[in-house]
């Protein structure tokens, strides 16, 4: 009995020991895994390039930065999330440049003294695609009278929410046709261009998006085109450079950089060229000068 | 169907070209999970036995949480990594977030607690006399807990098993935290949303089935050498 009493009390004593042992432990495996973390890492300050998920989603980035990172020697992390993302990126100083399609947000952005720089690089044009049935009969009209149409009937119709540069868009066109989009027919997905245009493929309803996304996923969807050609429907983008008076942790040089490769005669020739030989037509025109 | 067919033949086809791209994504996926797992294990098993042998106030507490951990969602887990790497954030020095080191983080977030509670259990299933017997032997504490750690072995590699198919498995954090940059952070996972969201089916598939035939070749060897030791089980049953 006398001798478990004296093993209980070695216990007690044993036990801060045993808690400044495992102080000591958990600390050189801290440092372990900070040394291997930074072992982990290449080089830091890569320029972090927020984008929309169009120019991802067509392949376009996937053409044009090898080549911006093969004459420039510098590495991008594109991150391609919506427009309205890509600013609230920019605006907490968590991306360098924004390759976006807002002109209203972009030129908010930039009055605001969180960008600078903004230059035109490109444009293509909304459309809208819908079942080759066309419940709404919209074939054909402006953008505004299809849209007063599947309000009234009450066609279903998939808005991406997710206050993406195409989100803005299909707001300010309900907007000027004076309809407050709500009920059973508006159904909001919350992803990216892609996928939504995925679910309204399956649902079979009417959405608005960039004419390239839609060519790039033309094959394996069963929606057509309905309305196009509208002045309403133009879809400029815009590349800023993040204010580096703003944050001191920009890679200000480097976005500089990216904005005179983007506007540039080569890769303005790339994007006039892009998609040509695949889809039969461009999906951007270039617009630097 | 006809496209699960012609996913598995693009899935031959890709593994077989050896293409360089798939070759370097399911590299990475495995890269990362398995540092992951390896971290998991530095950090999991000695808190698991800690809590196991010690006793302190809040302790049930503390192993409740440990346990919402083993269930922690992805997202979830890569939305705080992702509040602490932010370049504004307090880690944000470290310039980490878009890398494969910001991805093993935050898996080591998801697998550390279901390493560190399975190993609690597997310690607490152990006879108590046992510890009295190491103990009683003249083996110093950290001897005793080796000897604890052998008799635990075999659920202790299962905790390994159950973090790493956590890990590899998972989609929410890579994506928030890696960025799913093509060549840099894209894993087999985000690959798979991407191929799908652009509509290549026939790659998504082709590459569900890479991800499914490397996480059953590394349970097979994992379970081949948790097996070894129950077949006494079988011999003893008849």
């Amino acid at each position: 009995m006398s001798s478990k009493l004296n093993f209980m009390g070695a216990n007690l004593v044993a036990l801060s020991k045993k808690a400044r042992k495992f102080t000591l432990l958990f600390l050189i495996i801290l440092s372990l895994l900070s040394m291997f973390l930074f072992g982990c890492q290449k080089k830091p300050n890569k320029l972090i390039l927020a984008t929309t998920t169009s120019t991802m989603d067509t392949g376009l980035l996937d053409v044009l930065l090898p080549i911006f990172e093969e004459k420039y020697g510098i590495e991008v992390k594109p991150i391609a999330v919506g427009t309205g993302e890509a600013i609230a990126l920019g605006k907490k100083g968590e991306a360098d440049v924004l390759l976006v399609h807002s002109p209203e947000a972009e030129n908010e952005f930039v009055k605001a003294g969180y960008g600078v720089n903004r230059k035109a690089v490109m444009h293509n044009d909304f459309v809208m695609i819908g079942p080759i049935a066309d419940p709404a009969r919209i074939s054909g009209l402006s953008a505004n009278e299809a849209f007063e149409k599947i309000a009234q009937v009450q066609s279903n119709f998939i808005t991406r929410g997710d206050d993406s540069g195409t989100h803005k868009k299909e707001l300010k066109l309900w907007q000027v046709a004076g309809i407050e989009p709500k009920g059973d027919w508006y159904i909001e997905s919350g992803q990216g261009m892609a996928e939504t245009i995925r679910i309204a493929s399956e649902k079979q309803a009417y959405i608005l998006t960039d004419r390239g996304t839609y060519l790039a996923l033309k094959d394996s969807i069963d929606l057509i085109i309905l309305v196009e050609k509208d002045k309403s429907l133009f879809n400029p983008y815009g590349v800023i450079a993040v204010n580096p008076a703003k944050f001191s942790n920009i890679n200000y040089q480097e976005a500089m950089r990216f904005i005179e490769f983007i506007t540039s005669k080569e890769a303005q020739t790339i994007i006039q060229n892009f998609g040509k030989e695949k889809y039969g037509e461009p999906l951007f025109f270039p617009d630097a000068p | 169907m006809s496209l699960i067919w012609e996913g598995i033949k693009e899935a031959v086809k890709l593994l077989l070209s050896g293409d360089q791209e798939v070759l370097q994504i399911a590299l990475l996926s495995i890269k990362v999970s398995a540092c992951a797992v390896f971290i998991s294990m530095l950090l999991g098993v000695p808190l698991g036995i800690f809590l196991a042998l010690t006793d302190f106030f809040g302790k049930r507490v503390f192993i409740a949480l440990v346990n919402t951990g083993m269930g922690l969602p992805p997202v979830v887990a890569g939305l705080f990594i992702s509040l602490l790497l932010w370049r504004n954030a307090p880690l944000g020095f470290l310039n980490l977030l878009y890398t494969p080191s910001a991805m093993v983080i935050a898996q080591v977030l998801i697998a550390a607690p279901i390493v560190a509670g399975l190993t609690l259990a597997a310690i607490q299933q152990l006879n108590p006399k046992l510890r009295l017997q190491a103990l009683s032997l003249g083996a110093s504490r950290w001897q005793t807990i080796i000897a604890l750690l052998k008799e635990a072995q075999l659920p202790t590699l299962a905790a390994a098993m159950a973090g790493f198919g956590g890990v590899i498995s998972e989609v929410g954090a890579v994506m928030m935290v890696g960025g799913n940059i093509r060549g840099e952070t894209r894993v087999l996972t985000t690959a798979i949303v991407t191929e799908t969201r652009i509509g290549h089916f026939n790659i998504a598939i082709a590459l569900s089935v890479i991800l499914l035939a490397l996480t059953f070749g590394i349970n097979l060897v994992l379970t081949h050498i948790q097996q070894k030791g129950v077949n006494l089980w079988t011999r003893t049953w008849r």
